[in-house]
């Protein structure tokens, strides 16, 4: 919509001269600058740069210049209207920094509040050690067999080289099981198992063939009654190896890697001679104090009392699977030889974590459990 | 086996400078278990003497009659005068020998001596008991009367041997030879390289015809025994004080001479003797199995039946010991007793001792029948040198004749059943293969020698073992005779390379899941011991017939009160969780995994399997069917808020509902599908009791509930109010898996949903109305989930309204708002036909 043309009939315009548009951009500029807040800002956005502001206004007007004049003209008033939004949106810019800053100050929490609205649980220090322990061993090839917490006495005692009525059977308190009769005799030929080297005859039977690396966690019974240090109810992790040419020292071997694993670097194992049913050569196995790592003994200004200052701590018995054993499982003694090893779970928590009352253990009393969360 | 240090050094001439701990340390080294070394009178000073009483005043008036009396020390008080002392024993007369500290000594204890006044006197010591000395009471509580034969003044320290270190040996099985002075004198000579004097090696007259007549009708169960007889004693002599304290310090009470010196040279040499008084036996000694029923009565006073089993020593009237483990009453040794009139002195004169070798599991056997854990029994259940009988009844003798002036008779009894040396063959090289050490033949040899083997050959050894090892029977056994000794402390650390392992089965991998989750959900775990009782399960209410009642049952609980095994793990954790309530723990969750035991109602009898060859699958077969059913299971138990009021608003009271969760929780992580329906069952709320159910091999099987318990359970079992608890049977659980998951297909069109509110009679169960939903909505449901329950006097009564969002989507298309409502319309109308469902607001 423009104006007829006129040649060389140059209409003045007033609102495009060049004064007037400085005036109506200088305006806008300061309306843009004294806006205090945003409503503000966007009231003067609509005044100074609404279709019915000056500018819009003047804008429109060009049509009706002349030709000649329309480029000087459009050019003034676009140099104009860019300074105008250059300062809106720089204002803008400001203005909201300026909100924002004020909205999120308000939103401030108090960031130390507790959240315990589930508390948290966890698993048992004792499955959750022996977890660990059978990983450390998972990693090295070994497989995780079970067995029955009921046994036979066959698996538990017979086949392991215990003979009947042999004093070693009595080292062991054991719970006989009333057999179908009822009747209260220890001749069911059923119990509870003692410990858990019954697996290691139930894993030699069910593999048939050496190799077997096995490692068998688990709870087993005997008959103390429950005080600081004795439960009727507690856990061992048993290890086999049957393969050809096996050694005492490869125990001796296994036995450094399991305690480097458990208890860091540097750590390594004693063997004492001891007699053991199902092991020949037998052995008891001690580990250096993990805490003092033996510069307690000796020495009364550093007392250990992980250790008592013996510098040793004892772990369990071990030794190489007594031929007889292999017999009874069915595997041939004269073609291969094996090391065993068990340990109670129980005492190597008190000593990993000083727990100094077995009750604390049994007793399923949360306050004792939580702490020790998903992992040991 | 208790061993005083200066005991030891009669046989081995140890270093002046070694002390108990070196012993200790060689010792255990050698595979001996020396528990503890104990210093004997420790802290103990002088001076300590032998004192003569001179006179006694009975002091009067106070609340217990004290003796002034005047003591000859000789000139150990520095002066030569009499001592005085006032002492509160009253065991001695003028003329008695006693043991009088001085001023300036220290007893053990820390308890310094010196003058002092008491009872209106002044005392210059004390006149001592055993008990003061640290050498044990020997029951009178009295002070020790010395024989006369010591000159007063004489220094009582060396005299009772009371400073000396004693080595306490916990002595394995295997090695009853350690349970003698000779058998840890022998390791202790091995340790340190230096000879052994055998107290065994002595002159022994051969057995003759003319010796006390012996009967064995048992040769298996007696092979050996030496019969001797000494006459000619004296009643009133008694055992020396070395005697009496090398008794006291291996930990036995000295008695009588005839039966010091017979437990003397027991612990001398490890062979048992029995002494009978000759006047009490009659005809010959014989040994034999009992008669069923037998009665004999024991040293100790109990009348006991024997079993048919038990092996007796007999007379011509019957039993008169349990061989091996306990002599009888009526031939025992008589007391000393001294006729008030004549002051002569009655009492044995004549004895015949006994030197036998019993068959170890016999005396095992007897020993276990009756209860009676004995010296002799101890020994000749691990097994006793059967060559020592001869030896040990000659010592015997020896010593009878030097301590109480009796005259050996010259007859000799010795009943032998034939035997030969036991030999065992060994390849040289088994102890390296079994070390995994080379030590070479020699060094093979030379340690079997040193344990007493002769040991011939070179490649192939034959070992022939010494009579006191009969634990020696294998190559595995001579292996480790020659590791100890070379020391296991020397043994290389070589780690073997077992073949690639699979890693944790599924199995093992979801018992780990299933902890992890619920300790992941704010559940505690609390594992439980097993044992329960009627009394468990009249708590939880279980009908007299439940099948929970049958139970797998202890011969020897540790309490009578629950004699039983598990069936459930409910009594063990709702015992937990009662527990830390009553500790102020209030808001709980807890749970357990573990096994629980129920009769299969078909157990065999289990057979001893033979031991010397693999059992068949059959008898293996046969013998886990002698077991209970052991399956595991999971169990949940909630009380007080699952989730706790805070700043952040209310919490939360744990419920049924949570119980619920939790097993449905279990389910996912065994990828199972996991049905749940109203139920019925104890210990459960019967309102509010979840039937849990999965399907395994097409079948649906109920393998747990949960809920909130039945108030009368609370109640009977002190509980929180509401408790709640589920309970699965894993191993079924486990079952139901579904396998490898397939992974669900993933639309990227966007979704369409709708939300419909249904009215429905209260009985009818989300489930089915959900179900209905989706299977009318069809296969463009994506997702249906209950948002709302609703009940309210605009819905009327006995109705309630379910409010669900549906969620829509195709894999192909974007879903116009028409196929969306048909959808929602088609799954509305299918709830309907079956539910009577009404669309709210409709």
């Amino acid at each position: 919509m423009s104006a007829p043309n006129k040649s060389y009939d140059p209409v003045e315009v007033e609102a495009l001269k060049p004064e007037e548009i400085e005036r109506m951009r200088d305006e806008a500029l300061a309306a843009f600058e004294s806006a205090a807040d945003l409503d503000a800002l966007t009231h003067a956005k609509t005044a100074h740069t609404g279709p019915t502001s000056p500018l819009s206004l003047a804008n429109r007007e060009i049509g009706a210049l002349p030709p000649q004049a329309k480029a000087e003209a459009g050019k003034r008033v676009g140099m104009a209207r860019g300074a105008v939004n250059k300062a809106l949106s720089s204002r803008l810019t400001v203005l909201e920094a300026e909100r924002d800053e004020r909205v999120l100050v308000e939103e401030a929490v108090d960031v130390t509040l507790p959240y315990d609205r589930v508390p948290a649980g966890a698993r048992h220090p004792l499955t959750t050690f022996m977890e660990r322990v059978a990983d450390v061993f998972v990693a090295m090839g070994y497989e995780v067999a079970e067995g029955p917490e009921v046994e036979a006495e066959w698996f538990n005692f017979d086949a392991l080289n215990f003979v009947p009525d042999h004093p070693a059977r009595q080292m062991q308190d054991t719970f006989f099981v009333q057999g179908a009769d009822g009747a209260k005799t220890d001749e069911s030929g059923v119990v509870l198992r003692t410990h858990t080297s019954p697996v290691q005859a139930r894993a030699l039977l069910e593999r048939r063939e050496p190799p077997v690396y096995v490692v068998c966690p688990g709870r087993v019974y005997r008959t103390d009654e429950l005080d600081a240090t004795h439960t009727p109810v507690f856990h061992q992790i048993e290890l086999l190896a049957v393969d050809e040419g096996l050694t005492m020292a490869d125990l001796k071997g296994t036995l450094d890697h399991m305690v480097q694993a458990l208890f860091g670097e540097g750590m390594k194992t004693r063997l004492r001679p001891n007699y053991f049913p199902f092991t020949e050569p037998s052995a008891e196995m001690d580990m250096v104090c993990y805490v003092c790592r033996g510069e307690s003994v000796g020495n009364p200004d550093r007392p250990c009392r992980t250790c008592g200052s013996e510098g040793w701590i004892e772990l369990g018995g071990c030794g190489m699977v007594n031929p007889k054993v292999l017999t009874a499982c069915g595997v041939d003694p004269e073609k291969y030889s094996g090391f065993a090893f068990g340990f109670g779970i129980e005492r190597m928590l008190m000593f990993r974590h000083h727990v100094e009352d077995m009750r604390d253990m049994v007793e399923g009393d949360v306050r004792f459990t939580r702490p020790f969360g998903m992992e040991i | 086996m208790r061993v005083p240090l200066s005991w030891l050094r009669e046989y081995v001439d140890l270093p002046a400078t070694e002390t108990g701990r070196d012993v200790q340390a060689k010792l255990v080294s050698a595979g001996l278990e020396v528990e503890t070394v104990e210093q004997t009178g420790a802290g103990l000073k002088g001076p300590l003497v032998v004192g003569q009483v001179l006179t006694i005043e009975e002091l009067e008036g106070f609340k217990k009659p004290i003796r002034f009396c005047t003591v000859n020390v000789g000139t150990a008080n520095g002066t030569g005068e009499p001592q005085e002392i006032v002492c509160g024993a009253r065991n001695f007369a003028v003329g008695d020998k006693v043991v009088v500290v001085l001023p300036g000594a220290v007893l053990p204890g820390d308890f310094a001596i010196a003058a002092r006044k008491t009872y209106g006197r002044t005392s210059h010591g004390m006149i001592c008991s055993g008990d003061e000395l640290g050498m044990g009471d020997d029951g009178t509580h009295g002070i020790i009367v010395l024989p006369m034969e010591y000159e007063p003044g004489t220094d009582a320290i060396a005299l009772l041997e009371l400073l000396d270190e004693v080595l306490d040996i916990a002595v394995t099985p295997d090695r009853g030879y350690a349970l003698s002075m000779r058998g840890i004198a022998r390791e202790v000579a091995t340790a340190y390289g230096l000879p052994l004097r055998d107290p065994a090696l002595l002159d022994v007259p051969a057995p003759n015809s003319y010796g006390y007549p012996v009967k064995i009708s048992d040769p298996q169960g007696c092979d050996r025994l030496t019969v001797r007889t000494v006459t000619g004693l004296d009643p009133e002599a008694r055992s020396p004080i070395w005697m009496q304290r090398r008794l006291q310090k291996a930990g036995m009470r000295p008695i009588s001479l005839a039966v010091d010196i017979t437990n003397y040279v027991m612990l001398e040499l490890g062979q048992p003797l029995h002494a009978y008084d000759r006047s009490r036996v009659r005809g010959a000694i014989g040994v034999r199995r009992a008669e069923q029923g037998e009665k004999l009565t024991t040293l100790d006073g109990t009348k006991r039946v024997l079993d048919a089993a038990d092996l007796v020593i007999t007379d011509d009237r019957g039993p008169v010991g349990l061989a091996g483990v306990m002599g009888g009453a009526d031939t025992e040794v008589a007391d000393t007793e001294i006729d008030p009139e004549t002051g002569a002195a009655k009492g044995t004169t004549e004895l015949v001792i006994e030197a036998a070798h019993f068959e170890p599991l016999t005396i095992a056997r007897a020993s276990r029948r009756h209860k009676i854990s004995s010296e002799a029994s101890k020994r000749f259940e691990r097994g006793v040198d059967p060559e020592a009988g001869p030896a040990a009844a000659q010592r015997t003798v020896d010593l009878l004749v030097l301590l109480a002036g009796g005259s050996a008779d010259a007859g000799v009894t010795e009943a032998i059943a034939p035997s030969a040396p036991r030999s065992i063959s060994m390849r040289a090289d088994h102890p390296d293969r079994v070390a995994g050490v080379p030590y070479g033949r020699e060094t093979v040899v030379r340690r079997l020698q040193q344990v007493g083997c002769d040991v011939y050959g070179t490649d192939e050894l034959v070992v022939t073992v010494p009579s006191w090892r009969p634990d020696l029977a294998f190559p595995n056994d001579l292996a480790e005779e020659v590791i100890r000794l070379e020391g296991y402390e020397n043994l290389p650390s070589t780690l073997p390379t077992p073949p690639s392992g699979r890693g944790l089965t599924e199995r093992q991998r979801l018992h780990r899941r299933v902890g992890r989750s619920l300790a992941g959900a704010g559940y505690v775990e609390a594992p439980n011991y097993p044992f329960v009782g009627d009394a468990s399960f009249d708590q939880l209410q279980l009908a007299a017939d439940d099948a929970r009642r049958n139970t797998v049952k202890l011969v020897n609980p540790l309490a009578d009160t629950e004699p039983a095994l598990r069936t459930t793990l409910l009594p063990g954790l709702l015992g937990a969780l009662r527990r830390n309530d009553g500790r102020g723990s209030h808001d709980l969750a807890l749970f357990e995994t573990g096994l629980v035991f129920r009769p299969t109602g078909e157990e065999t009898k289990a057979v001893r399997l033979p031991v010397d060859r693999r059992p068949t699958d059959e008898e293996i077969a046969g013998l886990n069917a002698s077991l209970p059913a052991q399956p595991r299971h999971a169990a949940v138990v909630l009380a007080g808020a699952r989730e706790q009021s805070g700043w952040w608003g209310k919490g939360r009271p744990a419920t049924w509902a949570d119980a619920v969760e939790a097993a449905r929780g279990l389910a996912r992580e065994a990828g199972a599908e996991l049905i749940v329906a109203a139920a019925v069952n104890e210990p459960w709320h019967p309102g509010r009791c979840a039937a849990l159910s999965v399907v395994v091999d097409g079948t649906e099987q109920v393998i747990g509930y949960a809920g909130e318990l039945h108030p009368r359970v609370v109640k009977a079992m002190h509980l929180p109010e509401r408790t709640c608890a589920a309970e699965l049977d894993l191993d079924v659980l486990e079952k139901a898996g579904q396998g490898v998951l397939q992974a669900p297909r993933i639309s990227t069109f966007p979704v369409a949903t709708q939300d419909v509110a249904l009215v429905v009679d209260a009985d009818v169960t989300n489930i089915r109305v959900e179900k209905l939903l989706r299977e009318g909505a069809g296969e463009l449901l994506e997702d249906i989930r209950l948002f709302d329950v609703f009940t309210g006097e605009q819905l009327g009564e006995g109705k309630k309204s379910l409010a669900f969002a549906l969620r829509f989507r195709a894999a192909d298309r974007t879903l116009t708002v028409e196929e969306a409502s048909a959808a929602r319309d088609a799954a509305v109308a299918l709830a309907a036909e079956h539910t009577g469902a009404v669309l709210r607001g409709a």
